[in-house]
């Protein structure tokens, strides 16, 4: 009676890991975002599925309802997402954490509910199709110059381009980071009247800091949708946000490499527990694995809120 | 008018109301909130009559205080745990679903009568919440936890209740065995049998509730700690003791706000409890946060204003209408309509 067997064969399979990698990768990139946020500058992000959400949405709509170019999308998409960041942060950042954290969620969910409502562009829970040919055309040509035992991973370019993304923005924004403006937000992080004092106009900061983790967010949106090939309101659930926020306590605050690491972590743990196979049904399972996500989150604050490669002298908003 | 007076002599009255453990009903706002209130409701209520007929508004009004009784109760319980312990606690939701789940255990599985199954339900989400404290809370306070840690060990609570409940009982809505088909109706309004045992319920708690908070000595103190926890240890209040007593009223409430949704609305899945949290939020901030008196007035507020909402707009916005009401109140007035002007940064 193998009740609690693991099916090694899938775990050894490429197209499991390139799977997971993808998932990864993308995630990897929605929590830069957040690590930019709860990490350096202070503030506490909770809806950063609904810049995500807005990210992914436009380039939809604006490809398959207005007709645009995939690539002319894009960035059209990303400053939709960073003015949203925008107007959100105008009104709320004077709030204190907690409040903005709720506000911040409110916000999320009420992208969630019109792209569910508002059928007649997002396709409310029917989803949306049909905005990826560009990207497969591309994905394709790329397949086309690797090696051809590679050639029937159709993941594989997905993968390749997500973490070429995930090194990139990870690289800017350890630069940024080290720059002049870098240094106010961890000044403001730290103590913001000090920030004040000093002739900072912290609101600024803040706003500049939520914007760009709108446009990490809005990034992370399309990867999830170019892997989907379909938009759907479930997939920018609020728990996603707080995947996100498991990621960045695993890999540690103030460390934008430990991001990616807890991206790998957190995905291969939970692509994992598909394959053991516990006398469960299918939806049983994937509340297993949230379950893991619930405990995963209390365990480590409790015990390690640095995280693997954080700092605990850069701990946040301790009272 | 009255208010700027109010405003004037407000920090004196604020240490005595403090002292007192926030005896003066709605804490040290006065009563200019409540009216300016009362009156927007009743302004609200009269165009909406003008445009839309009596009737309907009155029915959607007798909807509204359905839901609002539930969303009272719930709200209470997080306003509580919030002022006592500065823990913005993300599965308070889920202690409705947990409370839900426990009445259908008692209720279907078991077979017990609903009265029963309702008392099981408030003991065991009651207990739990106990046990949350002692397990988790009390020693991350002891370890001067922030508050970003603090949020994020109640999410994790909420994704292990939740998915907890899940694991075990699939995502199938499930029944209570009570009769929703019944109703009765009065002056042509009409509302199921079931939501006005609902209501009745609702608000013979609420009332108790409140009456509990504001007579009895365990009462002053809850409010007491949740007004300023250090200058109530000061007094001599065992806090401890008064945490305890607070977690007991905050998740039996919840649990029993669970089980009164789920008789009101028939069914109960897993995803209840949190999709109701965000309008719990709603209702706390309205009435001002760490106020258990305007987390009733802001749970039915809430209540009507989804409701009569749907007079105007598509009955599937009616949810979002409660997180833009939480958006608008914060920015426009973060202390809430009963709440003191010290809520911001």
């Amino acid at each position: 009676m193998t009740v609690f067997a693991i099916s090694f064969d899938a775990l050894t399979a490429a197209d499991f890991w390139i799977g997971v990698g993808v998932l990864a990768g993308t995630y990897a990139i929605f929590t830069l975002g957040l690590q930019l946020n709860v990490g350096y500058t202070g503030i506490v992000n909770f809806g950063q599925a609904g810049f995500m959400a807005i990210g992914a949405y436009t380039m939809g709509i604006l490809v398959v309802r207005a007709e645009w170019s995939l690539w002319a999308a894009l960035p059209v998409a990303t400053l939709t997402a960073m003015a949203a960041g925008v107007l959100l942060g105008l009104p709320s950042l004077r709030l204190r954490a907690d409040y903005f954290a709720i506000v911040t969620i409110a916000f999320a969910e009420i992208v969630r509910y019109v792209a569910q409502n508002a059928r007649g562009l997002t396709g409310g829970n029917q989803g949306l199709l049909g905005f990826d040919d560009q990207w497969l055309d591309l994905s394709d040509t790329i397949l086309g110059w690797l090696p051809q035992a590679w050639q029937d991973q159709f993941l594989l370019p997905l993968l390749l381009v997500v973490w070429v993304t995930v090194a990139l923005l990870t690289v800017l924004l350890i630069l940024l980071q080290r720059s002049p403006w870098g240094r106010v937000l961890r000044a403001i992080r730290e103590d913001e009247d000090a920030a004040r004092a000093l002739g900072k106009n912290v609101l600024a900061y803040k706003l500049q800091s939520i914007a760009l983790a709108a446009a990490l967010g809005a990034i992370a949106g399309y990867f999830l949708a170019l892997n989907l090939s379909f938009l759907s309101p479930e997939s920018f659930e609020p728990q996603f946000t707080f995947i996100g926020f498991t990621i960045l306590i695993l890999g540690g605050l103030a460390s934008y490499v430990g991001v990616a690491l807890g991206s790998l972590i957190i995905w291969t743990l939970l692509e994992v527990t598909r394959f053991i196979e516990l006398p469960l049904a299918a939806e049983k399972v994937a509340a297993l694995r949230f379950v893991i996500v619930g405990v995963a989150l209390i365990v480590l604050v409790a015990f390690r809120p640095q995280g693997i490669l954080g700092k605990k002298q850069e701990m946040v908003l301790r009272e | 008018m009255s208010e700027s007076a109010d405003t004037a002599i407000r920090p004196g009255r604020e240490r005595l109301d403090r002292v007192a453990g926030g005896l003066g009903g709605l804490g040290g706002a006065g009563r200019g909130p409540l009216l300016v209130t009362l009156a927007l409701v009743v302004a609200v209520a009269l165009v909406l009559t003008i445009a839309y007929g009596l009737h309907d508004v009155a029915q959607r009004g007798v909807n509204g205080l359905v839901s609002g009784s539930y969303f009272a109760l719930g709200a209470v319980g997080l306003t509580l745990v919030y002022g006592t312990l500065r823990l913005v606690n993300f599965a308070h939701g889920d202690l409705l679903t947990f409370g839900a789940y426990m009445a259908f255990l008692a209720n279907v599985t078991w077979g017990l009568p609903i009265v029963v199954a309702v008392l099981f339900s408030v003991v065991v989400t009651a207990a739990l919440g106990v046990l949350s404290e002692r397990v988790m809370w009390r020693p991350m306070r002891g370890r001067g936890a922030g508050l970003l840690q603090l949020m994020l060990m109640t999410l994790g609570l909420a994704f292990v209740i939740r998915y907890g409940i899940q694991m075990i009982w699939g995502t199938l809505p499930r029944r209570l065995d009570v009769d929703v088909t019944a109703s009765v109706s009065f002056l042509g309004l009409r509302i199921g049998r079931t939501e006005l045992i609902v209501v009745v319920v609702g608000f013979v708690t609420l009332l108790s509730v409140g009456l509990m908070l504001r007579v009895t000595s365990l009462g002053r103190q809850m409010r007491a700690l949740a007004d300023d926890m250090a200058l109530a240890e000061v007094t001599g209040i065992d806090t401890d003791r008064v945490i305890v007593a607070t977690w007991i009223f905050a998740a039996g409430l919840a649990g029993l706000a669970g089980v009164l949704y789920t008789a009101a609305i028939g069914t109960m899945t897993p995803n209840l409890g949190f999709f109701l949290l965000l309008s719990l939020f709603a209702a706390v901030i309205l009435g001002g946060i760490g106020n258990a008196y305007g987390a009733l007035a802001g749970g039915l507020l809430l209540g009507l204003a989804q409701e009569w909402s749907t007079l105007v707009i598509d009955a599937r916005w009616k949810v979002a209408v409660g997180f833009a009401i939480l958006i608008l109140v914060l920015i426009v007035r973060p202390q809430g309509l009963f709440g003191r002007g010290e809520r911001t940064a």
